[in-house]
């Protein structure tokens, strides 16, 4: 018998050998966070002894914890990566922040629009990323491989039956497709293959005490690069962050998990999944179906 | 909590992915959310969520359990299911991929989409309404991707008075429809998604039901020995060549166990090569079994690309460009004969035409229509001619290599999925000439089951598949309806359980033989001068039973090789027996 977890990286390298054979310019969206860090040990695992033949593109929104950044330059540096950063300096000039613009719109110029504008730039036909199924309510049936039109819009009417492992890769001109090979893991999924595989994780996931200010109910680091708000004052607590994305939208939770071990044992306990921590859900019903429609993850 | 040892347990468990099927309304959505609810796999703030949503689109007052499975706004707005909807839970014994497919008229193709990578299906009743034409279709679409394995839930029990005698009668038509289908394995559950009977615990008011709950039975059911652990088959999907030293293959073992120093044969090419090494990011390994993705090399340096098939010299698939396959359509644009589609087969895209569309299947009745058209929804019977030779194996003895898809030209839809059958005169000619290229092939055997008063020849054949499966051998266990299920209802019943046997003997497979399968002379001739071949029988003598083995084998017949009290002795003895002399 073969443990689940073997099955699943089975498949998910599958995915990646098959995409990575049959389209022209794939690309893999490196978030720096846990599903990002088992991803890439998918990636390397393979194509090994070879190197992974493709590059991968971090959308930098410069709102990232300063921890991400030093992360994601070291494994580059010492995993030899071809790293693309990518970001939107246009809208950042014009003072593209969340504060004035709203998370929604923020996100939209700094994730989505960076997104598709590097995908462009980039000529990727192709495009990894982290999602899972078990995420949110309307990844449940999204696609292995979810195809994209030329605008990089994803049309629920559109998607192709999948059967089996026979991943249909024609594209025409323009069109890509997005590909998950972490569709089917859940987060314990991910977490097990972690500690198993020892993958190096940024350290944010492990708590520690850290200045934070409460903002709408939610524990925000504080940060050199964002002022508190009238009537906030920093103090410290013990907390960790559950996923990872920009200073000013994620949340931390209170937590004593300082080992691998210990996050795990809270993740099995947890009373709430993990997408909570984000402010940008919170923005209305069905918004990540929204935002997926546009082009965001 | 003690994290370590439950991560261990995790590492451990097996993963057995499921599909539910049933018509709009049965209650698949309020199951799957019982499922998760009762295995407590519902995170807080998705009650909060679901308690809300409950408030707007609900229907049932209190919570609703099936909102849960629905994920898509314009879906949630007609209250209806219309994709295919991944859900994750397990237990402490098993990861459970649930496969949520939905029962409206048009939807075919979702579930043969959701039941194509299932080991088992769920087939829901309406305890009320009984079996419905739906509920027959969506039994044979699930038999025809390969499910082995179907648990009939009658739900709504509590509607019915948990009304033993309606169950009863319930199991008893569906029975008789299942006869059609050649599913090894088949169990009926009496529930209430609503409540909760027989879900993940037992019930209360059913005291007459004495089988476990469905999640029991979901947890213990025996799936290993579905995986085709004989028939090694590699398809190269990725040439990784590092540097001017290294040039490995990398891909799935979709069968088989790939072993270092193993003779094997690229095809379609047929250059010959050993097992070098198996390479991965761990190590190298000694063996590796189905389904893990490796890099292999090989000793000697024959060309090998993307595409290729390798396998054992001495097991090999069949090669022909004309392939017979059921479709299921799936595409607004029905079938056009002649039309050049592009067929993806493994990791190959091969130009073909479907030349002839034999008959369409009408999935409620099971009966076949001659008809022009293959629609949307509909399922077909087809010759397809490829512009190049495709190695395969018939849909029923390897799943992974006898599916296809294919794709439009233009547009690059993904048109229709196929299932490749065993074929009659095609299988003949190749297998003399792949016969006489096969040189040590290991020879397999025949066992004839004769009329069993003791036990069901049904079940006996059932049991002693199993046994031998977990013995390591490969059996091919041919029945009437398996022959009408591989080769139609036209089919010759001799001719046909003669080409079968004749072939999977030759694979080095155990051929068992049902009762009520009709043998020609010439196929009593050929069994008669092996040496392995046997009868099992099973009589009562003074009220017990008694199960003796004899033989076949010409100069031998109806010796009497081995007498025993059940059928587990005789098997023993078979094992031995066949271990002797295969
Ligand atoms: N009485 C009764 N009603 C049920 C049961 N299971 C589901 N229902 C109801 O049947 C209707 C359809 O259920 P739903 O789960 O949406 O069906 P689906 O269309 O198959 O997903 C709803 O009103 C459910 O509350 C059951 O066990 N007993």
């Amino acid at each position: 018998m073969m443990s689940h977890l073997r099955l699943l990286e089975a498949e998910s390298i599958h995915i990646f050998r098959e995409v990575a054979a049959e389209f022209e310019r794939p690309v893999m969206l490196y978030s720096i966070g846990k599903d990002s860090s088992v991803l890439l040990r998918l990636a390397q695992k393979a194509f090994y002894p070879g190197p992974i033949p493709f590059p991968l593109l971090h959308i930098d929104t410069s709102y990232k914890f300063h921890e991400m950044v030093e992360f994601r330059d070291r494994i580059a540096n010492e995993l030899g990566l071809n790293l693309i950063v990518h970001t939107n300096q246009a809208a950042l000039d014009g003072g593209c922040e969340p504060a004035s613009y709203g998370t929604r719109s923020c996100c939209n110029l700094l994730k989505t629009q960076a997104l598709l504008d590097a995908l462009a730039h980039g000529k990727f036909d192709a495009a990894f990323g982290g999602a899972r199924r078990d995420e949110e309510k309307s990844r449940a049936k999204e696609r292995i491989l979810s195809f994209r039109d030329i605008h990089g819009q994803w049309d629920p009417r559109t998607q192709r039956p999948e059967l089996w492992d026979l991943y249909n890769c024609r594209v025409n001109q323009g069109e890509s497709i997005r590909v998950f090979p972490l569709s089917n893991w859940t987060e314990l999924d991910v977490w097990t293959y972690i500690r198993l595989e020892s993958i190096p994780i940024v350290p944010l996931y492990f708590a520690r005490e850290r200045e934070v200010i409460e903002r709408n109910g939610m524990l925000i680091m504080h940060d050199d690069r964002f002022q508190p708000r009238a009537g906030e004052t920093p103090f410290k607590a013990m907390v960790r962050f559950r996923t990872l994305g920009c200073v000013p939208c994620t949340g931390a939770i209170r937590s004593e998990a300082t080992t691998l071990d210990a996050i795990i044992g809270e993740v099995i306990e947890a009373t709430q999944s993990e997408r909570q921590g984000r402010a940008i859900d919170h923005d209305q019903d069905s918004s990540m179906e929204r935002k997926k429609r546009e082009g965001y993850f | 909590m003690n994290v370590p040892a439950l991560l261990a347990a995790n590492e451990r468990k097996d993963l057995l992915r499921l599909l539910t099927a049933g018509s709009v309304d049965d209650g698949k959505s309020t199951l799957i959310g019982r499922l998760l609810h009762d295995s407590r796999q519902l995170f807080a703030d998705q009650l909060d969520s679901l308690t809300r949503d409950s408030e707007r689109y609900g229907t049932t007052g209190t919570i609703d359990l099936a909102l849960l499975m629905d994920g898509l706004r314009a879906e949630r707005e007609q209250g209806i299911t219309i994709d295919v909807a991944y859900r994750f839970f397990s237990t402490a014994k098993r990861k459970f991929i649930i496969a949520d497919t939905p029962g409206h008229e048009q939807y075919t193709r979702n579930m043969a989409t959701g039941a194509s990578t299932c080991d088992l299906a769920i087939i829901l009743i309406d305890a009320r309404h009984g079996v419905l034409p739906q509920t027959c279709r969506h039994s044979f679409i699930a038999t025809l991707l390969g499910i082995r394995h179907l648990v009939v839930a009658i739900n709504k029990m509590d509607a019915v008075d948990y009304s033993e005698e309606v169950f009863e009668r319930i199991r008893k038509q569906y029975s008789d429809f299942a006869a059609k289908l050649e599913a090894t394995d088949i169990h009926f559950i009496p529930i209430s998604a609503l409540r909760g009977d027989n879900v993940v615990n037992p019930s209360a008011d059913m005291p007459w039901y004495h089988g476990g709950s469905l999640l029991d039975y979901l947890e213990s059911v025996h799936i290993a020995s579905d995986r085709n652990l004989i028939d090694l088959r590699f398809p190269v999907q990725h040439v990784i060549r590092p540097s001017h030293t290294f040039r490995g293959y990398a891909g799935t073992i979709v069968s088989g166990i790939l072993r270092k120093g193993a003779e094997v044969v690229a095809l379609p090419s047929g250059r010959r090569s050993r097992i070098a090494s198996i390479v991965t990011f761990d190590g190298e390994l000694e063996e590796a079994p189905a389904p893990l993705a490796v890099t292999m090399t090989l000793e000697d340096d024959i060309d090998v690309s993307r595409g290729d098939l390798i396998v054992h010299v001495n097991n090999q698939p069949i090669i022909s460009r004309e392939l017979e396959v059921m479709l299921v359509w799936m595409s607004d644009q029905p079938l056009r004969l002649n039309h050049p589609y592009l067929m993806k087969f493994g990791p190959r895209q091969i130009p073909v035409t479907v030349e002839k569309l034999l008959y369409r299947l009408n999935v409620n009745t099971l009966h076949r229509e001659h008809d022009e058209e293959l629609g949307l929804n509909a399922i077909g019977r087809v010759i397809i001619e490829s512009r190049q030779p495709v190695c395969y194996d018939p849909y029923v003895v390897n799943r992974s290599t006898g599916r296809l898809i294919l794709i439009d030209r233009v547009t690059n839809a993904t048109l229709a999925a196929g299932m490749i059958l065993a074929r009659h005169s095609a299988t003949i000619g190749e297998l003399n000439t792949d016969r006489t290229a096969a040189t040590v092939r290991r020879p397999g055997a025949v066992v004839r089951l004769n009329e069993l008063e003791a036990s069901p020849a049904e079940s006996t054949m059932e049991s002693l598949t199993q046994l031998l499966w977990d013995n390591g051998f490969q059996v091919l266990a041919i029945t009437p309806r398996m022959i009408s299920k591989a080769l139609g209802d036209e089919a010759d019943q001799r001719e046909a359980a003669d080409v079968l046997a004749r072939y999977a003997q030759a694979d080095g497979q155990i051929v068992l033989l049902h009762p009520d399968v009709p043998l020609a002379r010439e196929t009593r001739q050929w069994i008669g001068r092996l040496d392995a071949s046997v009868a099992i029988g099973g009589s009562i003598v003074n009220g017990a039973p008694v199960y003796t083995v004899t033989s076949l084998t010409q100069g031998h017949e109806a010796d009497v090789l081995s007498t025993s009290s059940s059928l587990t002795g005789a098997a023993k003895f078979l094992l031995h027996h066949l271990a002797q002399h295969t």
